[in-house]
């Protein structure tokens, strides 16, 4: 049967450089309860990562996540001078050398992606969705986390995807391809919106418009957490669901901001502020060692 | 920092907000033995100040953790809110 949920995962690596002329090399590894993402940096640049679905165990799935990004590098984890773990499984990240919260990551990694004039992050993860605020150091000023239902997160779009057979990467597209915004669907939980959907198929509404109806109420709901924190700009997004324009554009709209566009990979944020602190880390460790 | 623990669900929202700017210079951290539930605690956070957090258990459940302090009438002042000397604590429901 096919999965319409299934996303592709990936691995790159920056073939233009060489590892070996770093001084600094780190490593971000971002345990989420749906999918994991590794990234390495050298000398504060994004040099390689990879972006997988998480296992049943947090410990395989770290190590994978880290063995995919350095595919084909040469590198080891010996080469890798301080490495953090991050994300719901962060604690259980075998090999590294601390854990720091997706909250600080997420903020750090955006720093990174959009520059210092972000000051509202908002991440939406596979099962969580998170309001950060930050400073022009990507420090985290204020946080507000909704990780209790899947309603506005990545695993809610999957089993809409699945319901109405669209394979996931398509759901944000196809819902724009409406000529009138339908009402939201009422509930936000997934499990009633999925049989409120079900009752709007049968009544003959086209897929198009039930997913335009779901994006609609899962940018609503995000917006009042984004309403409880306060948004300042500039506005960017993190996580898997930046990439669904269905659920963005509706955001910009309710909200009247629009969201900073990007250049790499949204759902790397978190293990790319990761690998961005274990730099700050290793600098301290190795100027304590007099190195 | 402004860090709002809890949830929003069907029923309502339901956050603890600590200003944990104000937990840094906190000596003694009355909250913590003032919370009959054990609701609170200090943590290391990510920049490596001691301030006072949710705890992950009740995270989750913060509406029910915290309705013995919240009667339906002549609701009391909060233990926790009442305790802290530099009001850092808001509840918002
Ligand atoms: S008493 Fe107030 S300032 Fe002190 S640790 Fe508790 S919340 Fe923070
Ligand atoms: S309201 Fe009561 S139970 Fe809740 S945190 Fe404050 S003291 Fe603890």
């Amino acid at each position: 049967m096919a999965e319409f949920w299934r996303w592709k995962e990936y691995n790159w690596h920056d073939e233009n450089k060489d590892w070996r002329d770093g001084e600094l090399i780190t490593a971000g590894v971002d345990v989420g309860s749906v999918s994991s993402q590794a990234v390495i940096v050298v000398d504060g640049e994004l040099y390689a990562y990879s972006n997988m679905r998480t296992g049943s165990s947090s410990p395989e799935s770290a190590n994978n996540s880290f063995n995919w990004a350095i595919e084909g590098t040469g590198l080891t984890l010996d080469d890798v001078g301080f490495v953090i773990g991050t994300g719901y499984g962060r604690v259980n990240v075998p090999f590294s050398h601390k854990a720091i919260t997706e909250i600080a990551c997420h903020a750090r990694g955006a720093n990174a992606m959009y520059g210092p004039s972000v000051r509202t992050v908002l991440d939406m993860g596979g099962q969580d969705c998170k309001v950060i605020r930050c400073d022009e150091k990507g420090k985290v000023t204020a946080f507000a986390m909704n990780d209790k239902c899947a309603a506005g997160t990545g695993r809610g779009m999957e089993v809409f995807a699945d319901l109405l057979a669209i394979p996931i990467g398509e759901v944000g597209e196809l819902s724009l391809d409406v000529e009138e915004e339908p009402p939201p669907v009422s509930s936000t939980c997934v499990v009633f919106a999925k049989s409120e959907a079900t009752g709007l198929l049968r009544e003959g509404w086209s897929k198009s418009k039930v997913l335009a109806a779901y994006c609609s109420a899962m940018a609503h709901r995000v917006v009042t957490l984004l309403e409880q924190v306060g948004v300042e700009e500039d506005f960017a997004i993190t996580g898997g669901i930046a990439k669904n324009s269905g659920v963005v554009t509706r955001l910009e709209k309710e909200l009247g901001i629009k969201a900073l566009p990007f250049d790499t990979d949204t759902q790397i944020a978190g293990a790319l502020g990761a690998a961005l602190f274990a730099q700050n880390l290793l600098r301290k460790k190795l100027a304590k060692a007099g190195k | 920092m402004k860090a709002h623990y809890g949830y929003k669900d069907g029923a309502g929202d339901f956050f603890i907000i600590i200003d944990t700017d104000n937990c840094i210079e906190c000596a003694d951290h009355p909250c913590i033995p003032a919370c009959p539930e054990s609701v609170l605690e200090i943590i290391e956070d990510d920049y490596e100040d001691m301030v006072c957090a949710v705890t992950m258990d009740h995270r989750k459940k913060i509406k029910y953790s915290c309705a013995p302090c919240k009667p339906d009438r002549d609701r009391p002042p909060l233990l926790c809110v009442t305790a802290c000397p530099k009001n850092a604590l808001e509840h918002l429901w």
